[in-house]
């Protein structure tokens, strides 16, 4: 590997991680679409900061840009406050004016300096260790890596501090203010966070791939967990996996970079999604189809059951008759009857059923259930 | 009343919009009562709880708790919003929701800490959630979540508690639980304020009755307040029971 090689990786990697820790409050508060919203609008701002200091990486631009973002929040909310729009047209209104105007903004005025649509809305990353951070005459690293550096720790600090604060106000917003734990002064917090996240990766990812990052990884991190820290811890490995990964793939592919990293996230969240141990697609479709055939075999109890010590006992007890009485088809009622005989409910006798101790417990329970 | 009261309402009066929720209501709730708050859906009780927790802004009026506002009240307050207004998917644990009740004391960025714990435990043990303090929410039956919020507002150790239906849809064991507990309350010198929807049970659980249909009715200790007229009133004819012993009231 490359010195460069490396540094993109490090700036991939810090980019991740940066966009997963709040895109995990923005997946719990399910403002998911705002990181959309925010990153776009930011457009206009960076141009206009761009104009003043002339630099993608100077913190003055990400701070100036950043607020754009705020801008953004504030018009959705009093937008939805007029109660004559809802809040995902509110945001799908907001966003576009102001990116627009950023639009026009780059093809008007900046078209002799290095600032253009592609570079905005993609990135680009292989052009990131150009630009070099010198301290005092030494060359100190590129500029996106110190960035994203400061980004990804102000995040850090931001979410240790708050943490207790940020959770209260995702989950009941309502105690929280009754606490005197504003949410308002939280959730603006958050979307000052989005959006310094979004203009510090907009160079390395581009703004729309932005929005990949801080959604893809913790909507996989949720599936994958069920405690708020363990799903921080995951969000910014699967951010940081899918980051490297991606790397790699479209070093392979000789491909974007940032539609890579995009795409590995989208097939983390993918893989997330079948195989998760508890909430996955294919442990779901096993788990009803246990629940299936334990309904059935219950059922079949239950049947041996109310039936039991009557006259038409023997009679209603046949395998064959099965198929007759509870409207089964007999290979069903057959498989029906050999899962109960593994689990010990039913036994054979002479070609008729009869209830074990424990499928008659089992029955019981379940009618009383 | 010598005492200043627990909860004293001025002519409140709240609007959305141009509807009003709450007109002119006042209401004083003197220390130490159970007091239950009546009246049919639409009729502005979760609004009054949230007008008291300042979570809605009046249009008029004032409100007092312990004879100063709640703004420097807040600790002697807890409440307990209804079940269905949070995300019960919320990736968390039973221990970790009621421990929330312990970051008003907390305030800003502190954590909490051992002995948060060991109170939000405590409170798990008085509502018979011990064994499930590290279920995931996720898990828990109606009946459970309900217990889980009491728990996280006993461990607020407050004087005052907002209760915003906390029978709706429990099972039988836990509504023994509920009651037993807000009696608890009371006996420790406790002011418990209740949405209730349940006109059979307001007599035998409540010493106290709020009747309210966007204007006060009536406010008063339930057996002067809780007649057959004053629910009429209420309820405008449409009851269509009493407690035995007296009428049913047809429209």
């Amino acid at each position: 590997m490359t010195a460069p090689q490396l540094e993109i990786q490090a700036i991939a990697a810090l980019v991740a991680a940066a966009c997963a820790l709040p895109g995990v409050f923005l997946v719990l508060r399910r403002m998911a679409l705002i990181s959309d919203a925010i990153s776009h609008a930011l457009l206009p701002g960076i141009v206009l900061a761009f104009f003043l200091v002339e630099d993608l990486t100077s913190p003055l631009l990400v701070v100036g840009a950043a607020s754009t973002g705020l801008v953004t929040v504030l018009l959705v909310e009093l937008l939805k406050r007029t109660e004559l729009v809802r809040e995902d047209a509110a945001i799908g209104l907001v966003f576009p004016v102001l990116f627009s105007i950023g639009v026009i903004l780059i093809t008007r005025f900046a078209g002799d300096v290095h600032l253009d649509v592609d570079a905005v809305l993609l990135g680009e990353l292989a052009f990131a260790p150009f630009d070099r951070f010198v301290v005092a005459g030494y060359d100190v690293g590129p500029s996106a890596l110190w960035l994203m550096s400061g980004i990804l720790a102000l995040n850090v600090t931001f979410i240790v501090l708050l943490y207790k604060e940020l959770k209260l106000a995702t989950f009941d917003a309502a105690l929280a203010t009754a606490l005197g734990l504003s949410p308002a002064l939280v959730h603006y917090g958050l979307m000052a966070l989005v959006s310094v996240t979004a203009v510090g990766a907009f160079d390395a990812v581009g703004s729309i791939l932005v929005v990949a990052l801080m959604i893809a990884p913790p909507a996989a991190a949720y599936l994958l967990t069920d405690r708020l820290p363990v799903m921080l811890g995951l969000a910014t490995l699967l951010g940081v996996g899918s980051a490297l990964g991606g790397y790699w793939l479209a070093h392979w592919l000789d491909a974007s970079i940032a539609g890579s990293m995009a795409g590995a996230a989208g097939i983390a969240f993918a893989l997330a999604f079948l195989l998760a141990p508890e909430r996955g697609l294919v442990s779901l479709a096993r788990r009803r189809l246990r629940q299936r055939w334990e309904f059935a075999q219950g059922a079949l109890a239950i049947h041996l059951m109310q039936h039991e010590g009557s006259p038409e006992a023997a009679e209603e007890s046949r395998i064959e008759h099965l198929n007759r009485h509870l409207r089964w088809d007999p290979d069903f009622a057959a498989r029906v009857v050999r899962g109960a005989q593994r689990r010990g409910l039913v036994a054979r006798v002479d070609g008729s059923l009869a209830l074990t101790d424990r499928g008659r417990a089992v029955a019981r329970e379940l009618v009383v259930r | 009343m010598s005492e200043t009261p627990a909860i004293e309402v001025s002519d409140l009066t709240v609007a959305y919009g141009a509807t009003p929720v709450l007109w002119d209501v006042d209401l004083t709730v003197p220390p130490g009562v159970l007091m239950a708050i009546v009246g049919p859906n639409g009729a502005g009780k979760t609004t009054l709880i949230k007008a008291i927790l300042g979570l809605i802004r009046p249009a008029a009026g004032r409100v007092l708790v312990q004879g100063r506002p709640y703004d420097v009240q807040r600790r002697l307050v807890a409440y307990v919003p209804q079940r269905r207004t949070v995300d019960w998917d919320f990736p968390t644990s039973v221990l970790d929701v009621v421990t929330m009740g312990r970051y008003g004391a907390l305030g800003w960025i502190r954590r909490p800490g051992r002995r948060d714990r060991r109170l939000a435990l405590e409170a798990l043990e008085q509502v018979g959630m011990t064994e499930l303090a590290h279920r995931q929410i996720s898990q828990l039956s109606g009946g459970q979540q309900q217990r889980v919020f009491l728990a996280r507002a006993l461990v607020q150790d407050a004087s005052v508690y907002l209760m915003d239906e906390p029978f709706a849809g429990v099972d039988a064991t836990t509504e023994r639980a509920i009651v037993h507990l807000l009696r608890r309350l009371r006996e420790t010198g406790r002011t418990v304020v209740v949405v209730h929807h349940d006109l059979q049970t307001v007599e035998e659980y409540f010493d106290w009755a709020t009747l309210l249909n966007v204007r006060r009715i009536a406010s008063g200790p339930v057996d002067e307040v809780f007649t057959e007229q004053n629910l009429r009133l209420t309820y405008g004819g449409r009851v269509a029971f009493l407690a035995e012993g007296r009428s049913a009231v047809v429209p």
